[in-house]
């Protein structure tokens, strides 16, 4: 580390406190829109309050309550079923496609900018758009909505649904979308993990006359573990904190069957007016996903080592 | 068969799988500009790929009636706002934390290391709270600011990261001409260390033009929203005509589509770096 002036001790005080101007606006914004609502949500959960008026201490209650909250639990095991779509479904074909275009082929610079179209999007469009292709509505006897009209025109009009507003396939049909929208990101840094890896291994282990399914699982997994981890970590952050394509795609009039933790805690803080009670949920899921995501880097430190 | 031609032969199975990918991705947003184009009554009827009649119609009514002009000027303003509050503020840390001394400054930096690391999915709860305490909601800088926090942590570890590893030769000849810090920071530090700020500059557009749920919060006036709020009142309004919906939403969704084709080569060096690093 370089540092800004020789050593002249007077001269250095004063050096210092004008180095800690260049830190200031940082660290005043991230105090007052970070640390002290970090504080506040934990000091909010512990009350009873509804937007207005007094705060009421309550100790614990709120957590006892979220314990046997099931629409709580609900969402949260919804929010889960997201995030196994996503870390099957999406992962997978993100490998797919990385395994695809490690290679010399034609037009891969068009399949990588392609890829990485719907990631760039909100997910207020795309779950709009989604809304609409999923339409369910019909006129004059035909289906509105391309999915259903798509399915009545190859004669399997009996799979037309109501996508989005029955309960067995709205939440599939966001994690679906979920996962339309993600597996880009997926896709761009697996491609990059495989690009690093040194073609020489694969060389050498054609020399001793691996075939290519061993070369696959001798060569290229192992040194995929580590991107994959950071892969899979992503994805679960991200799935399980998704909620603007609940929004957008279904608005929160299907109670309970595609509600999602942070939609959940938005509820309770502009339905209800339980601001407490909403901080609690936020507090419990920040502790669930802290927990998930410690065990996977232990789990990744792990299989770094082996 | 020349060599080239057997190769391509061999990864038609490739090429089908990758294309009907890439359609995947394209159609809906093909789907999308198609509805723009008819009116509220063929969106509904007419089936064919391009319309039978077509006509621009609805993007001139989102534009005044629904009042995607001020949604559009509002997100521009609060990118650019947003974007330069991050680059300045951000890179100015960053080259204290990385080159000067001070009491203290491991401990700040790990602050903001450590912020990144934690999840906390309510605490729009607590902002909300404290932005009407403050009397900055409903406020265009009440939202600025809220949104430089939300990007401010990543951009300053991006940034101390790239300066770190730059050779301070340019920096030790500034000093010696008699630059002081600031000059040192505005003209070489901040220059050299453009690919490092495109970076910053990209994903945190792109992170404040598909902003919602802070703008839901925050933001009631008509006139403050920005396009992702707008489009959801919107929705909500309309919910029927969505002739006019999909123009909205083709307004929102080319700009972004615009930035990323243009930017998209260091956005996949952005992101592929960060995967290597993870």
């Amino acid at each position: 580390m370089t540092t800004a002036t020789t050593p002249k001790p007077k001269k250095d005080m004063k050096s210092m406190a004008e180095n800690y101007l260049f830190i200031i606006p940082a660290v005043v914004i991230f105090s007052i829109f970070y640390i002290y609502p970090f504080y506040d949500i934990l000091n909010l959960s512990l009350h009873e309050w509804k937007g207005i008026g007094p705060k009421i201490f309550v100790g614990f209650r709120n957590f006892q309550e979220l314990m046997v909250d099931k629409i709580w639990w609900k969402s949260i095991w919804n929010a889960t079923y997201i995030t196994l779509w996503a870390l099957t479904f999406q992962n997978v074909l993100a490998f797919m496609l990385a395994l695809a275009c490690d290679r010399e082929i034609r037009f891969k610079k068009f399949y990588r900018v392609v890829f990485f179209i719907p990631p760039v999007l909100s997910q207020v469009v795309v779950g709009l758009i989604w809304r609409w292709i999923l339409y369910a509505g019909q006129q004059d006897g035909q289906h509105i909505g391309l999915l259903n009209h798509f399915l009545s025109q190859i004669g399997l009009s009996h799979l037309a649904n109501n996508w989005l507003s029955d309960p067995k396939t709205a939440l599939t049909m966001i994690a679906i979308v979920h996962c339309w929208q993600g597996f880009g990101w997926g896709f761009i840094m697996l491609l990059a993990g495989l690009q690093t890896i040194d073609k020489q291994l694969y060389e050498a282990a054609k020399v001793d006359g691996a075939s290519s399914w061993s070369q696959f699982w001798n060569v290229t997994m192992p040194m995929m573990v580590p991107v994959m981890l950071v892969v899979v970590i992503l994805t679960v952050l991200g799935a399980m904190q998704a909620f603007i394509l609940v929004l957008s795609m279904v608005g929160q009039g299907l109670v309970f069957h595609t509600e999602v933790p942070v939609t959940r805690i938005l509820a309770a803080m502009q339905g209800t007016k339980q601001f407490g009670y909403a901080c609690a949920m936020g507090v419990n899921f920040a502790i669930i996903l802290i927990a998930v995501s410690t065990i996977m880097k232990l789990f990744s430190n792990k299989m770094k080592q082996a | 068969m020349n060599e080239p031609t057997k190769r391509n032969l061999k990864y038609l199975g490739l090429h089908a799988f990758l294309l009907s990918v890439a359609l995947t991705c394209l159609f809906p947003l093909f789907w999308m500009f198609r509805c723009s184009l008819m009116d509220n009554q063929t969106v509904f009827t007419d089936k064919g790929l391009i319309p039978s009649v077509i006509n621009f119609g609805n993007y001139a009514d989102a534009w005044t009636k629904g009042g995607f002009g001020v949604y559009f000027f509002n997100s521009i303003l609060y990118t650019v706002s947003v974007v330069v509050g991050i680059v300045l503020v951000s890179s100015l840390a960053a080259f204290a934390f990385s080159r000067l001394k001070f009491w203290g400054r491991d401990a700040f930096y790990y602050m903001f290391v450590i912020a990144m690391m934690i999840p906390l999915p309510g605490s729009f709860v607590p902002l909300f709270v404290l932005m009407n305490k403050l009397g900055m909601a409903n406020t265009r800088i009440g939202y600025i600011l809220c949104m430089i926090n939300v990007g401010l942590s990543l951009s300053i570890i991006l940034l101390k990261t790239f300066f770190d590893k730059m050779p301070s030769d340019l920096e030790d000849a500034a000093r010696i001409d008699g630059c002081s810090k600031w000059q040192i920071w505005w003209n070489v530090a901040l220059p050299l260390a453009r690919p490092a700020v495109a970076v910053i500059v990209i994903f945190n557009s792109l992170n404040v033009w598909n902003e919602y749920i802070l703008a839901q919060l925050l933001l009631s006036d008509d006139k403050l929203m920005p396009l992702q709020r707008g489009l959801m009142a919107f929705a909500g309004k309309h919910s029927v005509d969505y002739s006019l919906l999909m123009a909205a939403l083709t307004i929102s969704a080319v700009p972004i589509i615009l930035l990323y084709l243009a930017m998209q080569k260091h956005i996949i060096k952005g992101l592929s770096s960060g995967a290597v690093v993870g």
